[in-house]
């Protein structure tokens, strides 16, 4: 008997009593009867919801619980008294016989677990049930219960409402928690990895060589935490070449399109470059690394330039174009908030309409262009798979654009995947990356969302 | 004093002419750059399908050669041994060539075979020289046609380019998004519901909006850290899952549904709420009864935009172990799983050749579903939008 099933049996359970509660409310009801208070539809969302609500709570309990249970009497069993008392060995044919027991494995490796895997499934299948007994029990005591109270002057509208504003409380919460655990999950690990290597150094060291600290003997005191060359790495691609790129391309886009552009060319070109903000990022970086990194090294070769095929240039340019799309809208955004008094006033004095963008709207919009690139830059440097796939390893500190340069979240990823010891600072490096990274991007959002706030109020 | 020169201006004068000609010159190159820039930009976006699609068109595509089993072959296959009955030909066939084999039944005659990744390679026109006489030896002898690779679209992940398959990555994503969609989407709803419609304005409600906001603005890196330290490290759920990754991608979403239902309640009219109240329903009944299906279009639109960027995200499942080699599509939530978009990083990572127009067609299938899916937002967008 799994959990799902005594879910969905609960639910079921949860149906008959809103279908009985609403029968019997709806016999309240008719000519000539007093009037009640709740709808029939009320009073069996009140019923069902006293039948699952209780029931439900207590199958999550119970979930947590019966681990301990079924265990406390696979241990009293005859057959465990033979066990190892070795903490470590014993562990490994109790996990064995639950798996042969569950199913999950045919064949155990260990014979003893062969001989307890009958005694863990008779304990599975008795908890299982009784867990099920109760959870039903309960729910038929809660339903009984809330359908004794069924009568026209009970008030269950408004106790079911009260629940229906508790549940919305309790989902609008959750990103408060979300929140809340990121935070928490990064400063953990962050401090513990600042146990181990100085925030100083970290911040402020300019040498990057995590991998020696794999080694066990030496695990903390030798590898380098430096991160300032990926730092700038991440700043080199994502806040100037991504930049260079996305700011020209994206003010223009969006100055044609609000400008120029009739509205049938318009409701074509915008659609198109709504689709180059929808590509995954994941395609982008499979491009930047098959397409544009092989012809970014040559065209640097040919420059003679020292090149690496893993450019930072590359990366940057593609990341540059995901971009587009998200300065073009928040640059269209701004300049059409420009009152058209001020346009008109412009056209008026007998100001081109390119005089009147470059030296009126441009500039009154310039506090919201601000802004929305502050927001460009954040999502650049928080971009994750073009960088993995097209820049490179090498934390180097160079301002050569054909170099290989890498960043924070390559080196993110590239800490936390392969394997994994969960103490080593290696590991606990990337979530102290990821506070840094975490940290950027809020103040940086911050920042703009108060710039383009200030401005707007400034035209209202 | 100085006085002011009242001579008025000489419009036709040569001067003047000249000088309107220099704006209305620099007006036109106002105007071509910008269409340039928004030419570039879609350029781009054109060349970046047109690759794909180059690439990857001929990844749906299998070169077959037919093997004629000769006595000594046929008795190895009556016993079982498949590997054994192939070896004259195993340079040209695909290393699974025997498992097709197998399935096929044929136990005697020709039977029609994988042909190696050299072969195809080359039979597509991109293969090195040996590879390419091979071919033409093959072609000579009317031993090599071209098929639709159905394998791929059935298979899953494999070590061999030939044998490689999109299904279990795609079940993989499918299994994802449905948690994804059952947590964001109530989850989404009601927040947006509560504060829109019935937040009172203080300190705890602006905490929560103040993070809602964030988090849509949170990297998504962060998300497979926080589901790294929380759900593997905490929780202790199974890596790789698609029950992990959806939990992932749910905490991502959730942000999104909530400001576009927002956006949606708010473009409901009070007078809506206001002549519901007036007939004596409750605030309850106003919400559920009336603006929310008024708003569900909204709504719907925004979620569907926001799985769309689930279903493309990669950096949040490398956090959680998404990247295994899974050669058998996942049977249920718990089950290792492979995800398209992560599916698409590790084949680009391979070394074979092979791998190259499979990486791009499953793109290709990733890009057609986005595009589905956005699609389906517009049409929903168009056909239910109001306005009021």
């Amino acid at each position: 008997m799994s959990i799902a099933a005594a879910v969905l049996l609960v639910i079921g359970l949860g149906l008959v009593a809103w279908l009985s509660a609403r029968a019997r409310a709806a016999a309240f009801a008719g000519p000539g009867k007093a009037r009640a208070h709740s709808l029939p539809g009320q009073h069996g969302w009140y019923v069902a919801l006293w039948t699952v609500l209780p029931a439900l709570l207590f199958l999550a309990v119970w979930n947590n619980l019966s681990g301990n249970l079924i265990f406390t009497q696979v241990m009293a069993s005859p057959e465990a008294q033979s066990l190892p008392a070795f903490d470590m060995q014993r562990r490994a044919i109790l996990r064995e016989a639950y798996a042969l027991a569950t199913g999950q494995a045919e064949t155990a490796f260990n014979p003893q677990a062969h001989a307890l895997a009958p005694v863990y499934e008779r304990a599975i299948g008795f908890y299982s049930w009784v867990g099920l007994a109760v959870a039903l029990l309960v729910a038929f005591a809660g339903g009984a219960w809330a359908f004794s109270r069924v009568s026209p002057g009970f008030r269950a509208r408004t106790r079911v409402e009260r629940t229906v504003m508790a549940a919305l409380l309790l989902a609008s919460l959750i990103a408060v928690l979300t929140t809340l655990g990121i935070v928490l999950s990064l400063l953990f690990e962050s401090l513990r990895f600042f146990s181990m290597v100085s925030p100083l150094e970290f911040l402020f060291g300019l040498n990057w060589t995590p991998q020696t600290a794999i080694r066990a003997d030496q695990a903390g005191s030798s590898g380098a935490f430096g991160a300032i060359p990926l730092f700038w790495g991440t700043i080199f691609i994502g806040a100037i070449i991504a930049m260079l790129v996305a700011i020209p391309l994206g003010l223009m886009s969006a100055i044609y399109l609000t400008q120029y552009a009739s509205p049938t060319l318009r409701s074509w070109l915008k659609p198109m470059l709504e689709i180059l903000a929808g590509v995954p990022t994941v395609v982008y970086g499979y491009f930047a690394a098959l397409t544009v990194a092989p012809a970014v090294r040559d065209l640097g070769l040919s420059l003679g330039i020292p090149s690496s095929t893993e450019s930072a240039l590359a990366a940057g340019l593609v990341m540059g174009i995901m971009i587009i799309p998200f300065v073009s809208s928040m640059a269209d955004d701004s300049i059409a908030a420009v009152p058209q008094a001020m346009r008109d006033g412009s056209l008026a004095m007998g100001a081109t309409t390119s005089e009147t963008i470059r030296k009126v709207l441009v500039p009154a919009a310039l506090p919201g262009v601000v802004g929305g690139v502050l927001l460009a830059v954040s999502r650049a440097i928080g971009e994750t798979m073009i960088v993995v796939m097209a820049a490179g390893l090498a934390a180097n500190l160079t301002a050569n654009p054909f170099a290989s340069v890498t960043t924070v979240t390559t080196q993110i990823v590239q800490l936390l995947t392969g394997d994994q010891e969960f103490d080593s600072p290696k590991t606990l490096a990337a979530f102290a990356l990821g506070l840094v990274l975490f940290l950027v991007t809020l103040a940086l959002n911050v920042v703009a969302l108060r710039v383009v706030k200030k401005y707007r109020e400034a035209y209202e | 004093m100085t006085t002011v020169d009242r001579t008025p201006t000489d419009w036709d004068g040569e001067a003047m002419r000249r000088r309107i000609r220099r704006r209305y010159a620099a007006e036109r190159r106002f105007r071509l750059v910008g269409l340039a820039a928004i030419l570039v930009s879609i350029g781009f976006l054109a060349f970046l399908l047109v690759t794909m699609m180059a690439n990857g068109i001929r990844g749906f595509s299998q070169t077959e050669i037919r093997v004629d089993l000769d006595p000594a072959s046929a008795q190895s296959v009556a016993a079982g041994h498949f590997e054994a009955a192939l070896r004259d030909e195993a340079a040209l066939l695909s290393a699974g060539a025997w498992l097709r084999l197998r399935q096929s039944g044929a136990r005697q005659g020709a039977v029609w075979l994988p042909a190696s990744t050299e072969i195809d390679m080359a039979a597509k026109g991109d293969g090195a020289a040996d590879a390419e006489r091979a071919y033409r030896e093959l072609q000579r002898e009317e031993r090599v046609r071209t098929r639709v690779n159905l394998g791929f679209l059935t298979g899953a992940d494999a070590t061999d380019p030939t044998l490689v398959g999109i299904w279990g990555a795609f079940k993989g994503s499918l299994l994802t998004m449905l948690v994804t969609l059952a947590l964001a989407f109530p989850i989404g709803v009601l927040s947006a519901v509560y504060l829109e419609e019935y937040a009172p304005r203080n300190r705890w409600t602006d905490m929560i909006e103040v993070s809602i906001n964030n988090l849509a603005a949170v990297p998504s890196i962060i998300f497979g850290l926080l589901g790294l330290a929380v759900f593997l490290n905490v929780m202790h759920l199974p890596r790789s899952a698609p029950l992990v990754g959806g939990l992932t991608l749910a905490l991502m979403t959730m942000p999104v549904i909530v400001i576009a239902g927002r956006n949606a309640i708010k473009s409901v009219p009070p007078s809506i709420r206001d002549a519901a109240l007036g007939v004596g329903a409750s605030r309850i009944q106003v919400v559920f009864h009336h603006v929310l299906p008024l708003a569900l279009p909204g709504i719907l639109t925004g979620t569907i935009i926001g799985m769309a960027r689930a279903l493309g995200e990669t950096a949040p499942l490398l956090m959680i172990g998404m990247r295994a080699f899974v050669a058998t599509p996942p049977g249920g939530f718990s089950d290792p799983a492979s995800v398209l978009p992560v599916q698409i990083f590790l084949w680009s990572d391979e070394v074979s050749r092979g791998f190259v127009e499979k990486t791009s067609a499953a793109i290709i299938v990733l890009l057609a579903f986005l595009l589905a899916m956005n699609g389906l937002a517009i049409y929903l967008r168009n056909k239910f939008e109001r306005r009021w």
